[in-house]
């Protein structure tokens, strides 16, 4: 089986990982548009070649960050999600 | 009898007939460039060509006709869905595919032999009774059947209450049935060809000019070609061209793997499927089992077989029909699929003018390649969107206005 290298559980059947989806940036739900919204939601880069991606550790319940070729499906690199997100994203709230 | 055929096949009173004339040189302008010649692309070049007498037309593939997904589905034929606008969409491609053959005056090989989808748990019965009466309503034939009903269909099934999801009850799609993938799009082409339509393989896309939001040439590795307006029916790749044109698509790209065993003797007569068990089989005219599944379970670019999908299919096979262990696989091989966000296709207008969309075909895409043909053709003929495929834009993901037919797939991706 393949198998890929969690950040905290080291390498481990494929059958154990679940794919989160590409790595993009939410905009703000409560300003932006319902257009840019249905963007986010929907629309998908969706490339060819080494793309950035969440990936779920079943059954440690833990996400990181994947790097993956979408064409030979070879995983480049795989990290804890801290290496992109070293604080805390606040979002303003529609009341305040 | 050897030597007979072998007679018939050297005689010179019976020429093969040739299916288009061999490639020639492009134009350097085409009033329409059809994108990707798939059974969809050579299906629109053919309406285009008989239905809107437009023959200054050029289908461009990169590779050779048929040679992608068209090759590589399981050639299901259905109109079940559950949508009413999923439901007449499907439906006017069925009563199409009846017809081919005639029209084509050659062999699709159309075989009604109704489709038997399983439930195995009560939200699944439920969905099917939901199913059933919005078939019923648009003139589509789907029942609600039992154990016993089923047991009369489909003798070999397991029906043991011993397994890990027993039967419980079906949905009969009597309209149901299979045509030979490669056929229809030899027959769609053979027919576009004839009517002046020019078919060129070996010919990638490799650019799009666009001037003020409007198309008018398309760059291939054979050079430069003018258009008035072109049409993407490159399902698979679909998300890659729609970048080169400037836009996003709502598709995520996954493999869809199937596989076929050795011939049987004739056993096995609708087509059975099961969201359930991730499954669906059919007997070919050859006696060959086709059994597909699931998508993959992540997005790739990439036709290659995986063990643990073949695993997993064949245990769920063998839960059916557990007579099939004895059998050898003969072959194995996958598509790539545009997968949308509700399981229903992006097709209409795009945001380039004169640039017409043909994606998101998914796990769906042969059944309604008559019908993608011809309304794609209405678009391009009169630039105004038909009816049957308004729902289907690529603004109702602005709108939030999905078609939603994720519950009515033979296979839960």
């Amino acid at each position: 089986m393949k198998v890929m290298h969690c950040p905290l559980n080291g390498p481990r059947n494929m059958s154990e990982f679940v794919y989160g989806g590409e790595v993009t940036e939410m905009p703000d739900p409560s300003t932006c548009s319902s257009e840019a919204w249905a963007e986010y939601v929907f629309l998908r880069d969706n490339l060819v070649g080494v793309v950035r991606e969440w990936w779920y550790h079943t059954p440690t319940s833990y996400w990181f960050i994947a790097e993956r070729n979408t064409v030979t499906d070879e995983i480049v690199r795989s990290y804890p999600v801290t290496e992109l997100f070293d604080k805390r994203v606040e979002f303003q709230s529609r009341d305040s | 009898m050897p030597f007979g055929l072998l007679k018939y096949g050297l005689a010179t009173k019976y020429p093969a007939r040739r299916h288009f004339t061999a490639r020639k040189d492009l134009n350097p302008h085409y009033d329409v460039v059809i994108i990707g010649g798939g059974g969809h692309g050579l299906a629109t070049a053919y309406y285009l060509a008989k239905e809107h007498g437009i023959r200054n037309v050029a289908v461009l593939e990169k590779g050779y006709l048929g040679g992608g997904n068209t090759a590589r589905n399981t050639a299901v034929i259905r109109a079940n869905y559950l949508t009413p606008e999923g439901v007449t969409f499907y439906h006017e491609s069925l009563k199409l595919f009846h017809t081919l053959s005639n029209e084509f005056d050659y062999n699709v090989m159309f075989s009604e032999r109704g489709q038997l989808t399983l439930a195995h748990t009560d939200s699944t019965i439920r969905s099917f009774r939901w199913r059933a009466e919005v078939n019923k309503h648009f003139g589509v034939r789907s029942e609600l059947i039992d154990r016993e009903q089923i047991r009369e269909l489909v003798p070999t099934l397991n029906m043991s209450e011993d397994v890990r999801y027993p039967i419980l009850a079906g949905l009969w799609h009597a309209d149901g049935g299979t045509g030979r993938h490669d056929a229809v799009a030899w027959g769609y082409a053979r027919g576009a060809a004839e009517r002046g339509v020019e078919l060129h393989q070996l010919t990638e896309v490799t650019g799009l000019q666009i001037e003020n939001g409007k198309i008018t040439a398309v760059e291939t590795n054979r050079g430069l070609v003018g258009c008035g307006c072109a049409v993407q029916a490159v399902a698979g790749m679909s998300s890659v061209l729609a970048r080169i044109a400037g836009f996003r698509l709502p598709i995520v790209t996954y493999p869809l793997q199937a596989m076929v065993t050795q011939p049987l003797k004739p056993f096995l007569d609708p087509l059975v499927s099961s969201a359930q068990l991730h499954c669906y089989v059919s007997q070919t005219a050859r006696g060959e089992i086709v059994i597909g599944g699931g998508s993959d379970p992540y997005p790739l670019y990439s036709t290659r077989s995986s063990l643990e999908l073949k695993e997993s299919l064949l245990a769920h096979t063998i839960e059916m029909f557990p007579f099939l262990s004895e059998v050898k696989l003969l072959r194995q091989w996958a598509g790539i699929t545009d997968m949308t966000p509700d399981y229903s296709p992006v097709m209409g207008l795009s945001p380039v003018e004169n640039y017409y969309l043909d994606a998101g075909w998914g796990t769906w895409g042969f059944k309604a390649t008559p019908i993608c043909g011809k309304t794609m053709s209405q678009l391009v003929a009169t630039g105004k969107v038909p009816e049957l495929i308004a729902a289907f834009g690529l603004d109702r993901f602005k709108t939030f206005k999905q078609i939603n037919e994720a519950g009515a797939t033979a296979a839960s991706h």
